[in-house]
């Protein structure tokens, strides 16, 4: 049996012991929400905080508010979400990303906060001790080389969150509290493209709620590449929020893809091209070109990697078919093999 | 580093108080400390589904819960859904209908299904396939499954007399 290696558990009630015990050892103290993430990576010896703070208990970081814009706190779960008909009607694509979380049990337990904060994946990162005791370790836990590209000097580990690029795409901010203070970061400011250092959060900042501005006007839609209808993280997204006129012609557009780097990567050449035009097929297909040039798949991950920036072509035309209005609903029970 | 904590929850309908390690999971302590191995351990990484309990009625996967987290919680696992020597509707169904063959993920999907069935007891097939796409399976190919939930939530409507222990939230 694989047992979590010793430490010390505790558990505030409120967010100002939290940050106040975070900031008594940040660097050596992690926080857990659901677990789900973090405790396998503890179980594989990949993280081993001498502290753990649970959030469970932080009545304050959970629930869903709306009002013009929409407030969740990071300690929702994500079947809470799902649940919710305020998300489902107001931004139609994070209901979509959430919904295609991992599975049941683990949306049960795992919060949006977590998503969020979710660790970068590599197939020679998220592996026992023992495994990667053999190859010599890696740059991200213990080692000096990435094996992805042995010549990269930065870590290639995979941004393997659903939510973060629709939240991205839908303009979301994020609240950060410390002992020192409280800062709001846009999505598109949370992190960095490099697996290691993939989140601009502080090491004493704890990520409180999640704040996406009025969606009235907007449309959105997340596609999801993965191997299973359940389980499996993402080894290529495409979340593309529309703002358009009456006749149909974008406004605004926001286009992001998942798990294709090391965060979240939006396509601001496929945002220039939607923007002022009406969504003809010329249109979509010279968008999931721009989409195509930015995505950068690595060979570590899920399925093979040429394929998988092939593929960001066809969930960017797919997405963009669907905000069209095109009946989509066939190609996505065969793309994500679960009722959605 | 690590220290010992009193738990103290509601184990199949009865209370429980136990002397446990802050780093133990719930499905250790439900196996070592309350010898309750109806519960399986198989990947112990969430990728498996065989460790599913109910908690406070909600499916959860016990191999990535902090037992210390447990505390005050109603736990119901696979030997807290009978009563006495009678089965549970869903452990007749699967019994008849070879929805268990190895049987090592039974008492997860049994679980699982309990928890979709006690609030929808009319589940679309669906319905069951959603609510047990987390519970892999190597033997049955799944079939036999679903049919064993859909006849269990059929027996339940007809007889709700038979719908035992276990229903605390």
């Amino acid at each position: 049996m694989m047992r979590l290696p010793a430490f010390t558990y505790r558990a505030p009630r409120t967010v100002g012991d939290a940050v106040l015990w975070l900031a008594e050892s940040p660097t050596d103290t992690m926080l857990v929400a659901g677990g789900t993430d973090l405790l396998p990576n503890m179980k594989r010896r990949q993280q081993t905080p001498k502290t753990v703070i649970g959030l469970k208990g932080i009545a304050e970081l959970t629930g869903i508010r709306a009002s013009g814009h929409l407030s969740i706190g990071a300690g929702t779960t994500l079947t809470a979400l799902v649940n919710s008909a305020d998300v489902r009607s107001r931004c139609l694509g994070l209901w979509q990303s959430a919904a295609q979380i991992a599975t049941p049990h683990l949306r049960n337990m795992g919060t949006l906060g977590g998503n969020l904060c979710l660790d970068t994946r590599c197939t020679y990162y998220d592996q026992t001790e023992e495994w990667r005791e053999a190859i010599g370790y890696c740059m991200k836990k213990d080692g000096t080389t990435c094996w992805v590209a042995t010549s990269s000097k930065r870590c290639l580990a995979v941004s393997s969150t659903d939510t973060a690029p629709m939240l991205l795409a839908l303009g979301a901010t994020v609240t950060l509290v410390s002992a020192k203070g409280t800062r709001e970061v846009a999505v598109a400011d949370l992190y960095n493209n490099d697996g290691m250092q993939y989140l601009t959060r502080r090491a004493d900042e704890l990520l409180t709620s999640i704040d996406i501005p009025d969606q009235t006007g907007w449309a959105s839609t997340y596609w999801k590449l993965r191997r299973r209808g359940s389980f499996d993280f993402p080894v290529g997204a495409a979340a593309i929020a529309l703002k358009r006129d009456a006749g149909g012609r974008v406004e605004l557009a926001r286009v992001v893809l998942g798990a294709v780097a090391s965060q979240p990567m939006p396509s601001p050449k496929a945002e220039a091209i939607l923007v002022g035009q009406v969504l003809s097929d010329d249109v979509i297909a010279a968008a999931a070109e721009a989409a195509y040039d930015v995505a950068k798949p690595m060979d570590n991950t899920d399925f093979e990697l040429v394929w998988r920036k092939k593929m960001v072509r066809t969930l960017v035309t797919n997405a963009l078919r669907e905000l069209r209005g095109d009946d989509m609903r066939a190609v996505r029970m065969s793309l994500a093999k679960q009722v959605l | 580093m690590s220290h010992a904590f009193r738990l103290s929850f509601t184990v199949n309908g009865e209370p429980a108080e136990v002397l446990v390690d802050s780093s133990k999971t719930l499905l250790e302590v439900l196996r070592e400390d309350l010898n309750l191995t109806g519960t399986k351990h198989g990947c112990e990484l969430g990728e498996c589904g065989a460790c599913a309990i109910l908690v406070n009625g909600e499916p959860v996967l016990s191999c990535l819960a902090l037992a210390v987290e447990a505390t005050d919680s109603h736990v119901t696992t696979i030997e807290g859904i009978g009563q006495g020597g009678q089965l549970h509707p869903l452990q007749d169904a699967f019994a008849d209908l070879g929805g268990a063959q190895c049987g090592y993920c039974t008492p997860g999907i049994i679980l699982t299904a309990k928890a979709l069935l006690d609030r929808t007891p009319d589940a679309s097939a669906d319905q069951i396939k959603e609510a047990l796409s987390g519970n892999l399976c190597r033997c049955t190919g799944y079939l036999q499954i679903i049919e064993s939930v859909q006849k269990a939530a059929e027996e339940m409507r007809l007889r709700p007399d038979l719908q035992v222990r276990g229903t605390e939230t």
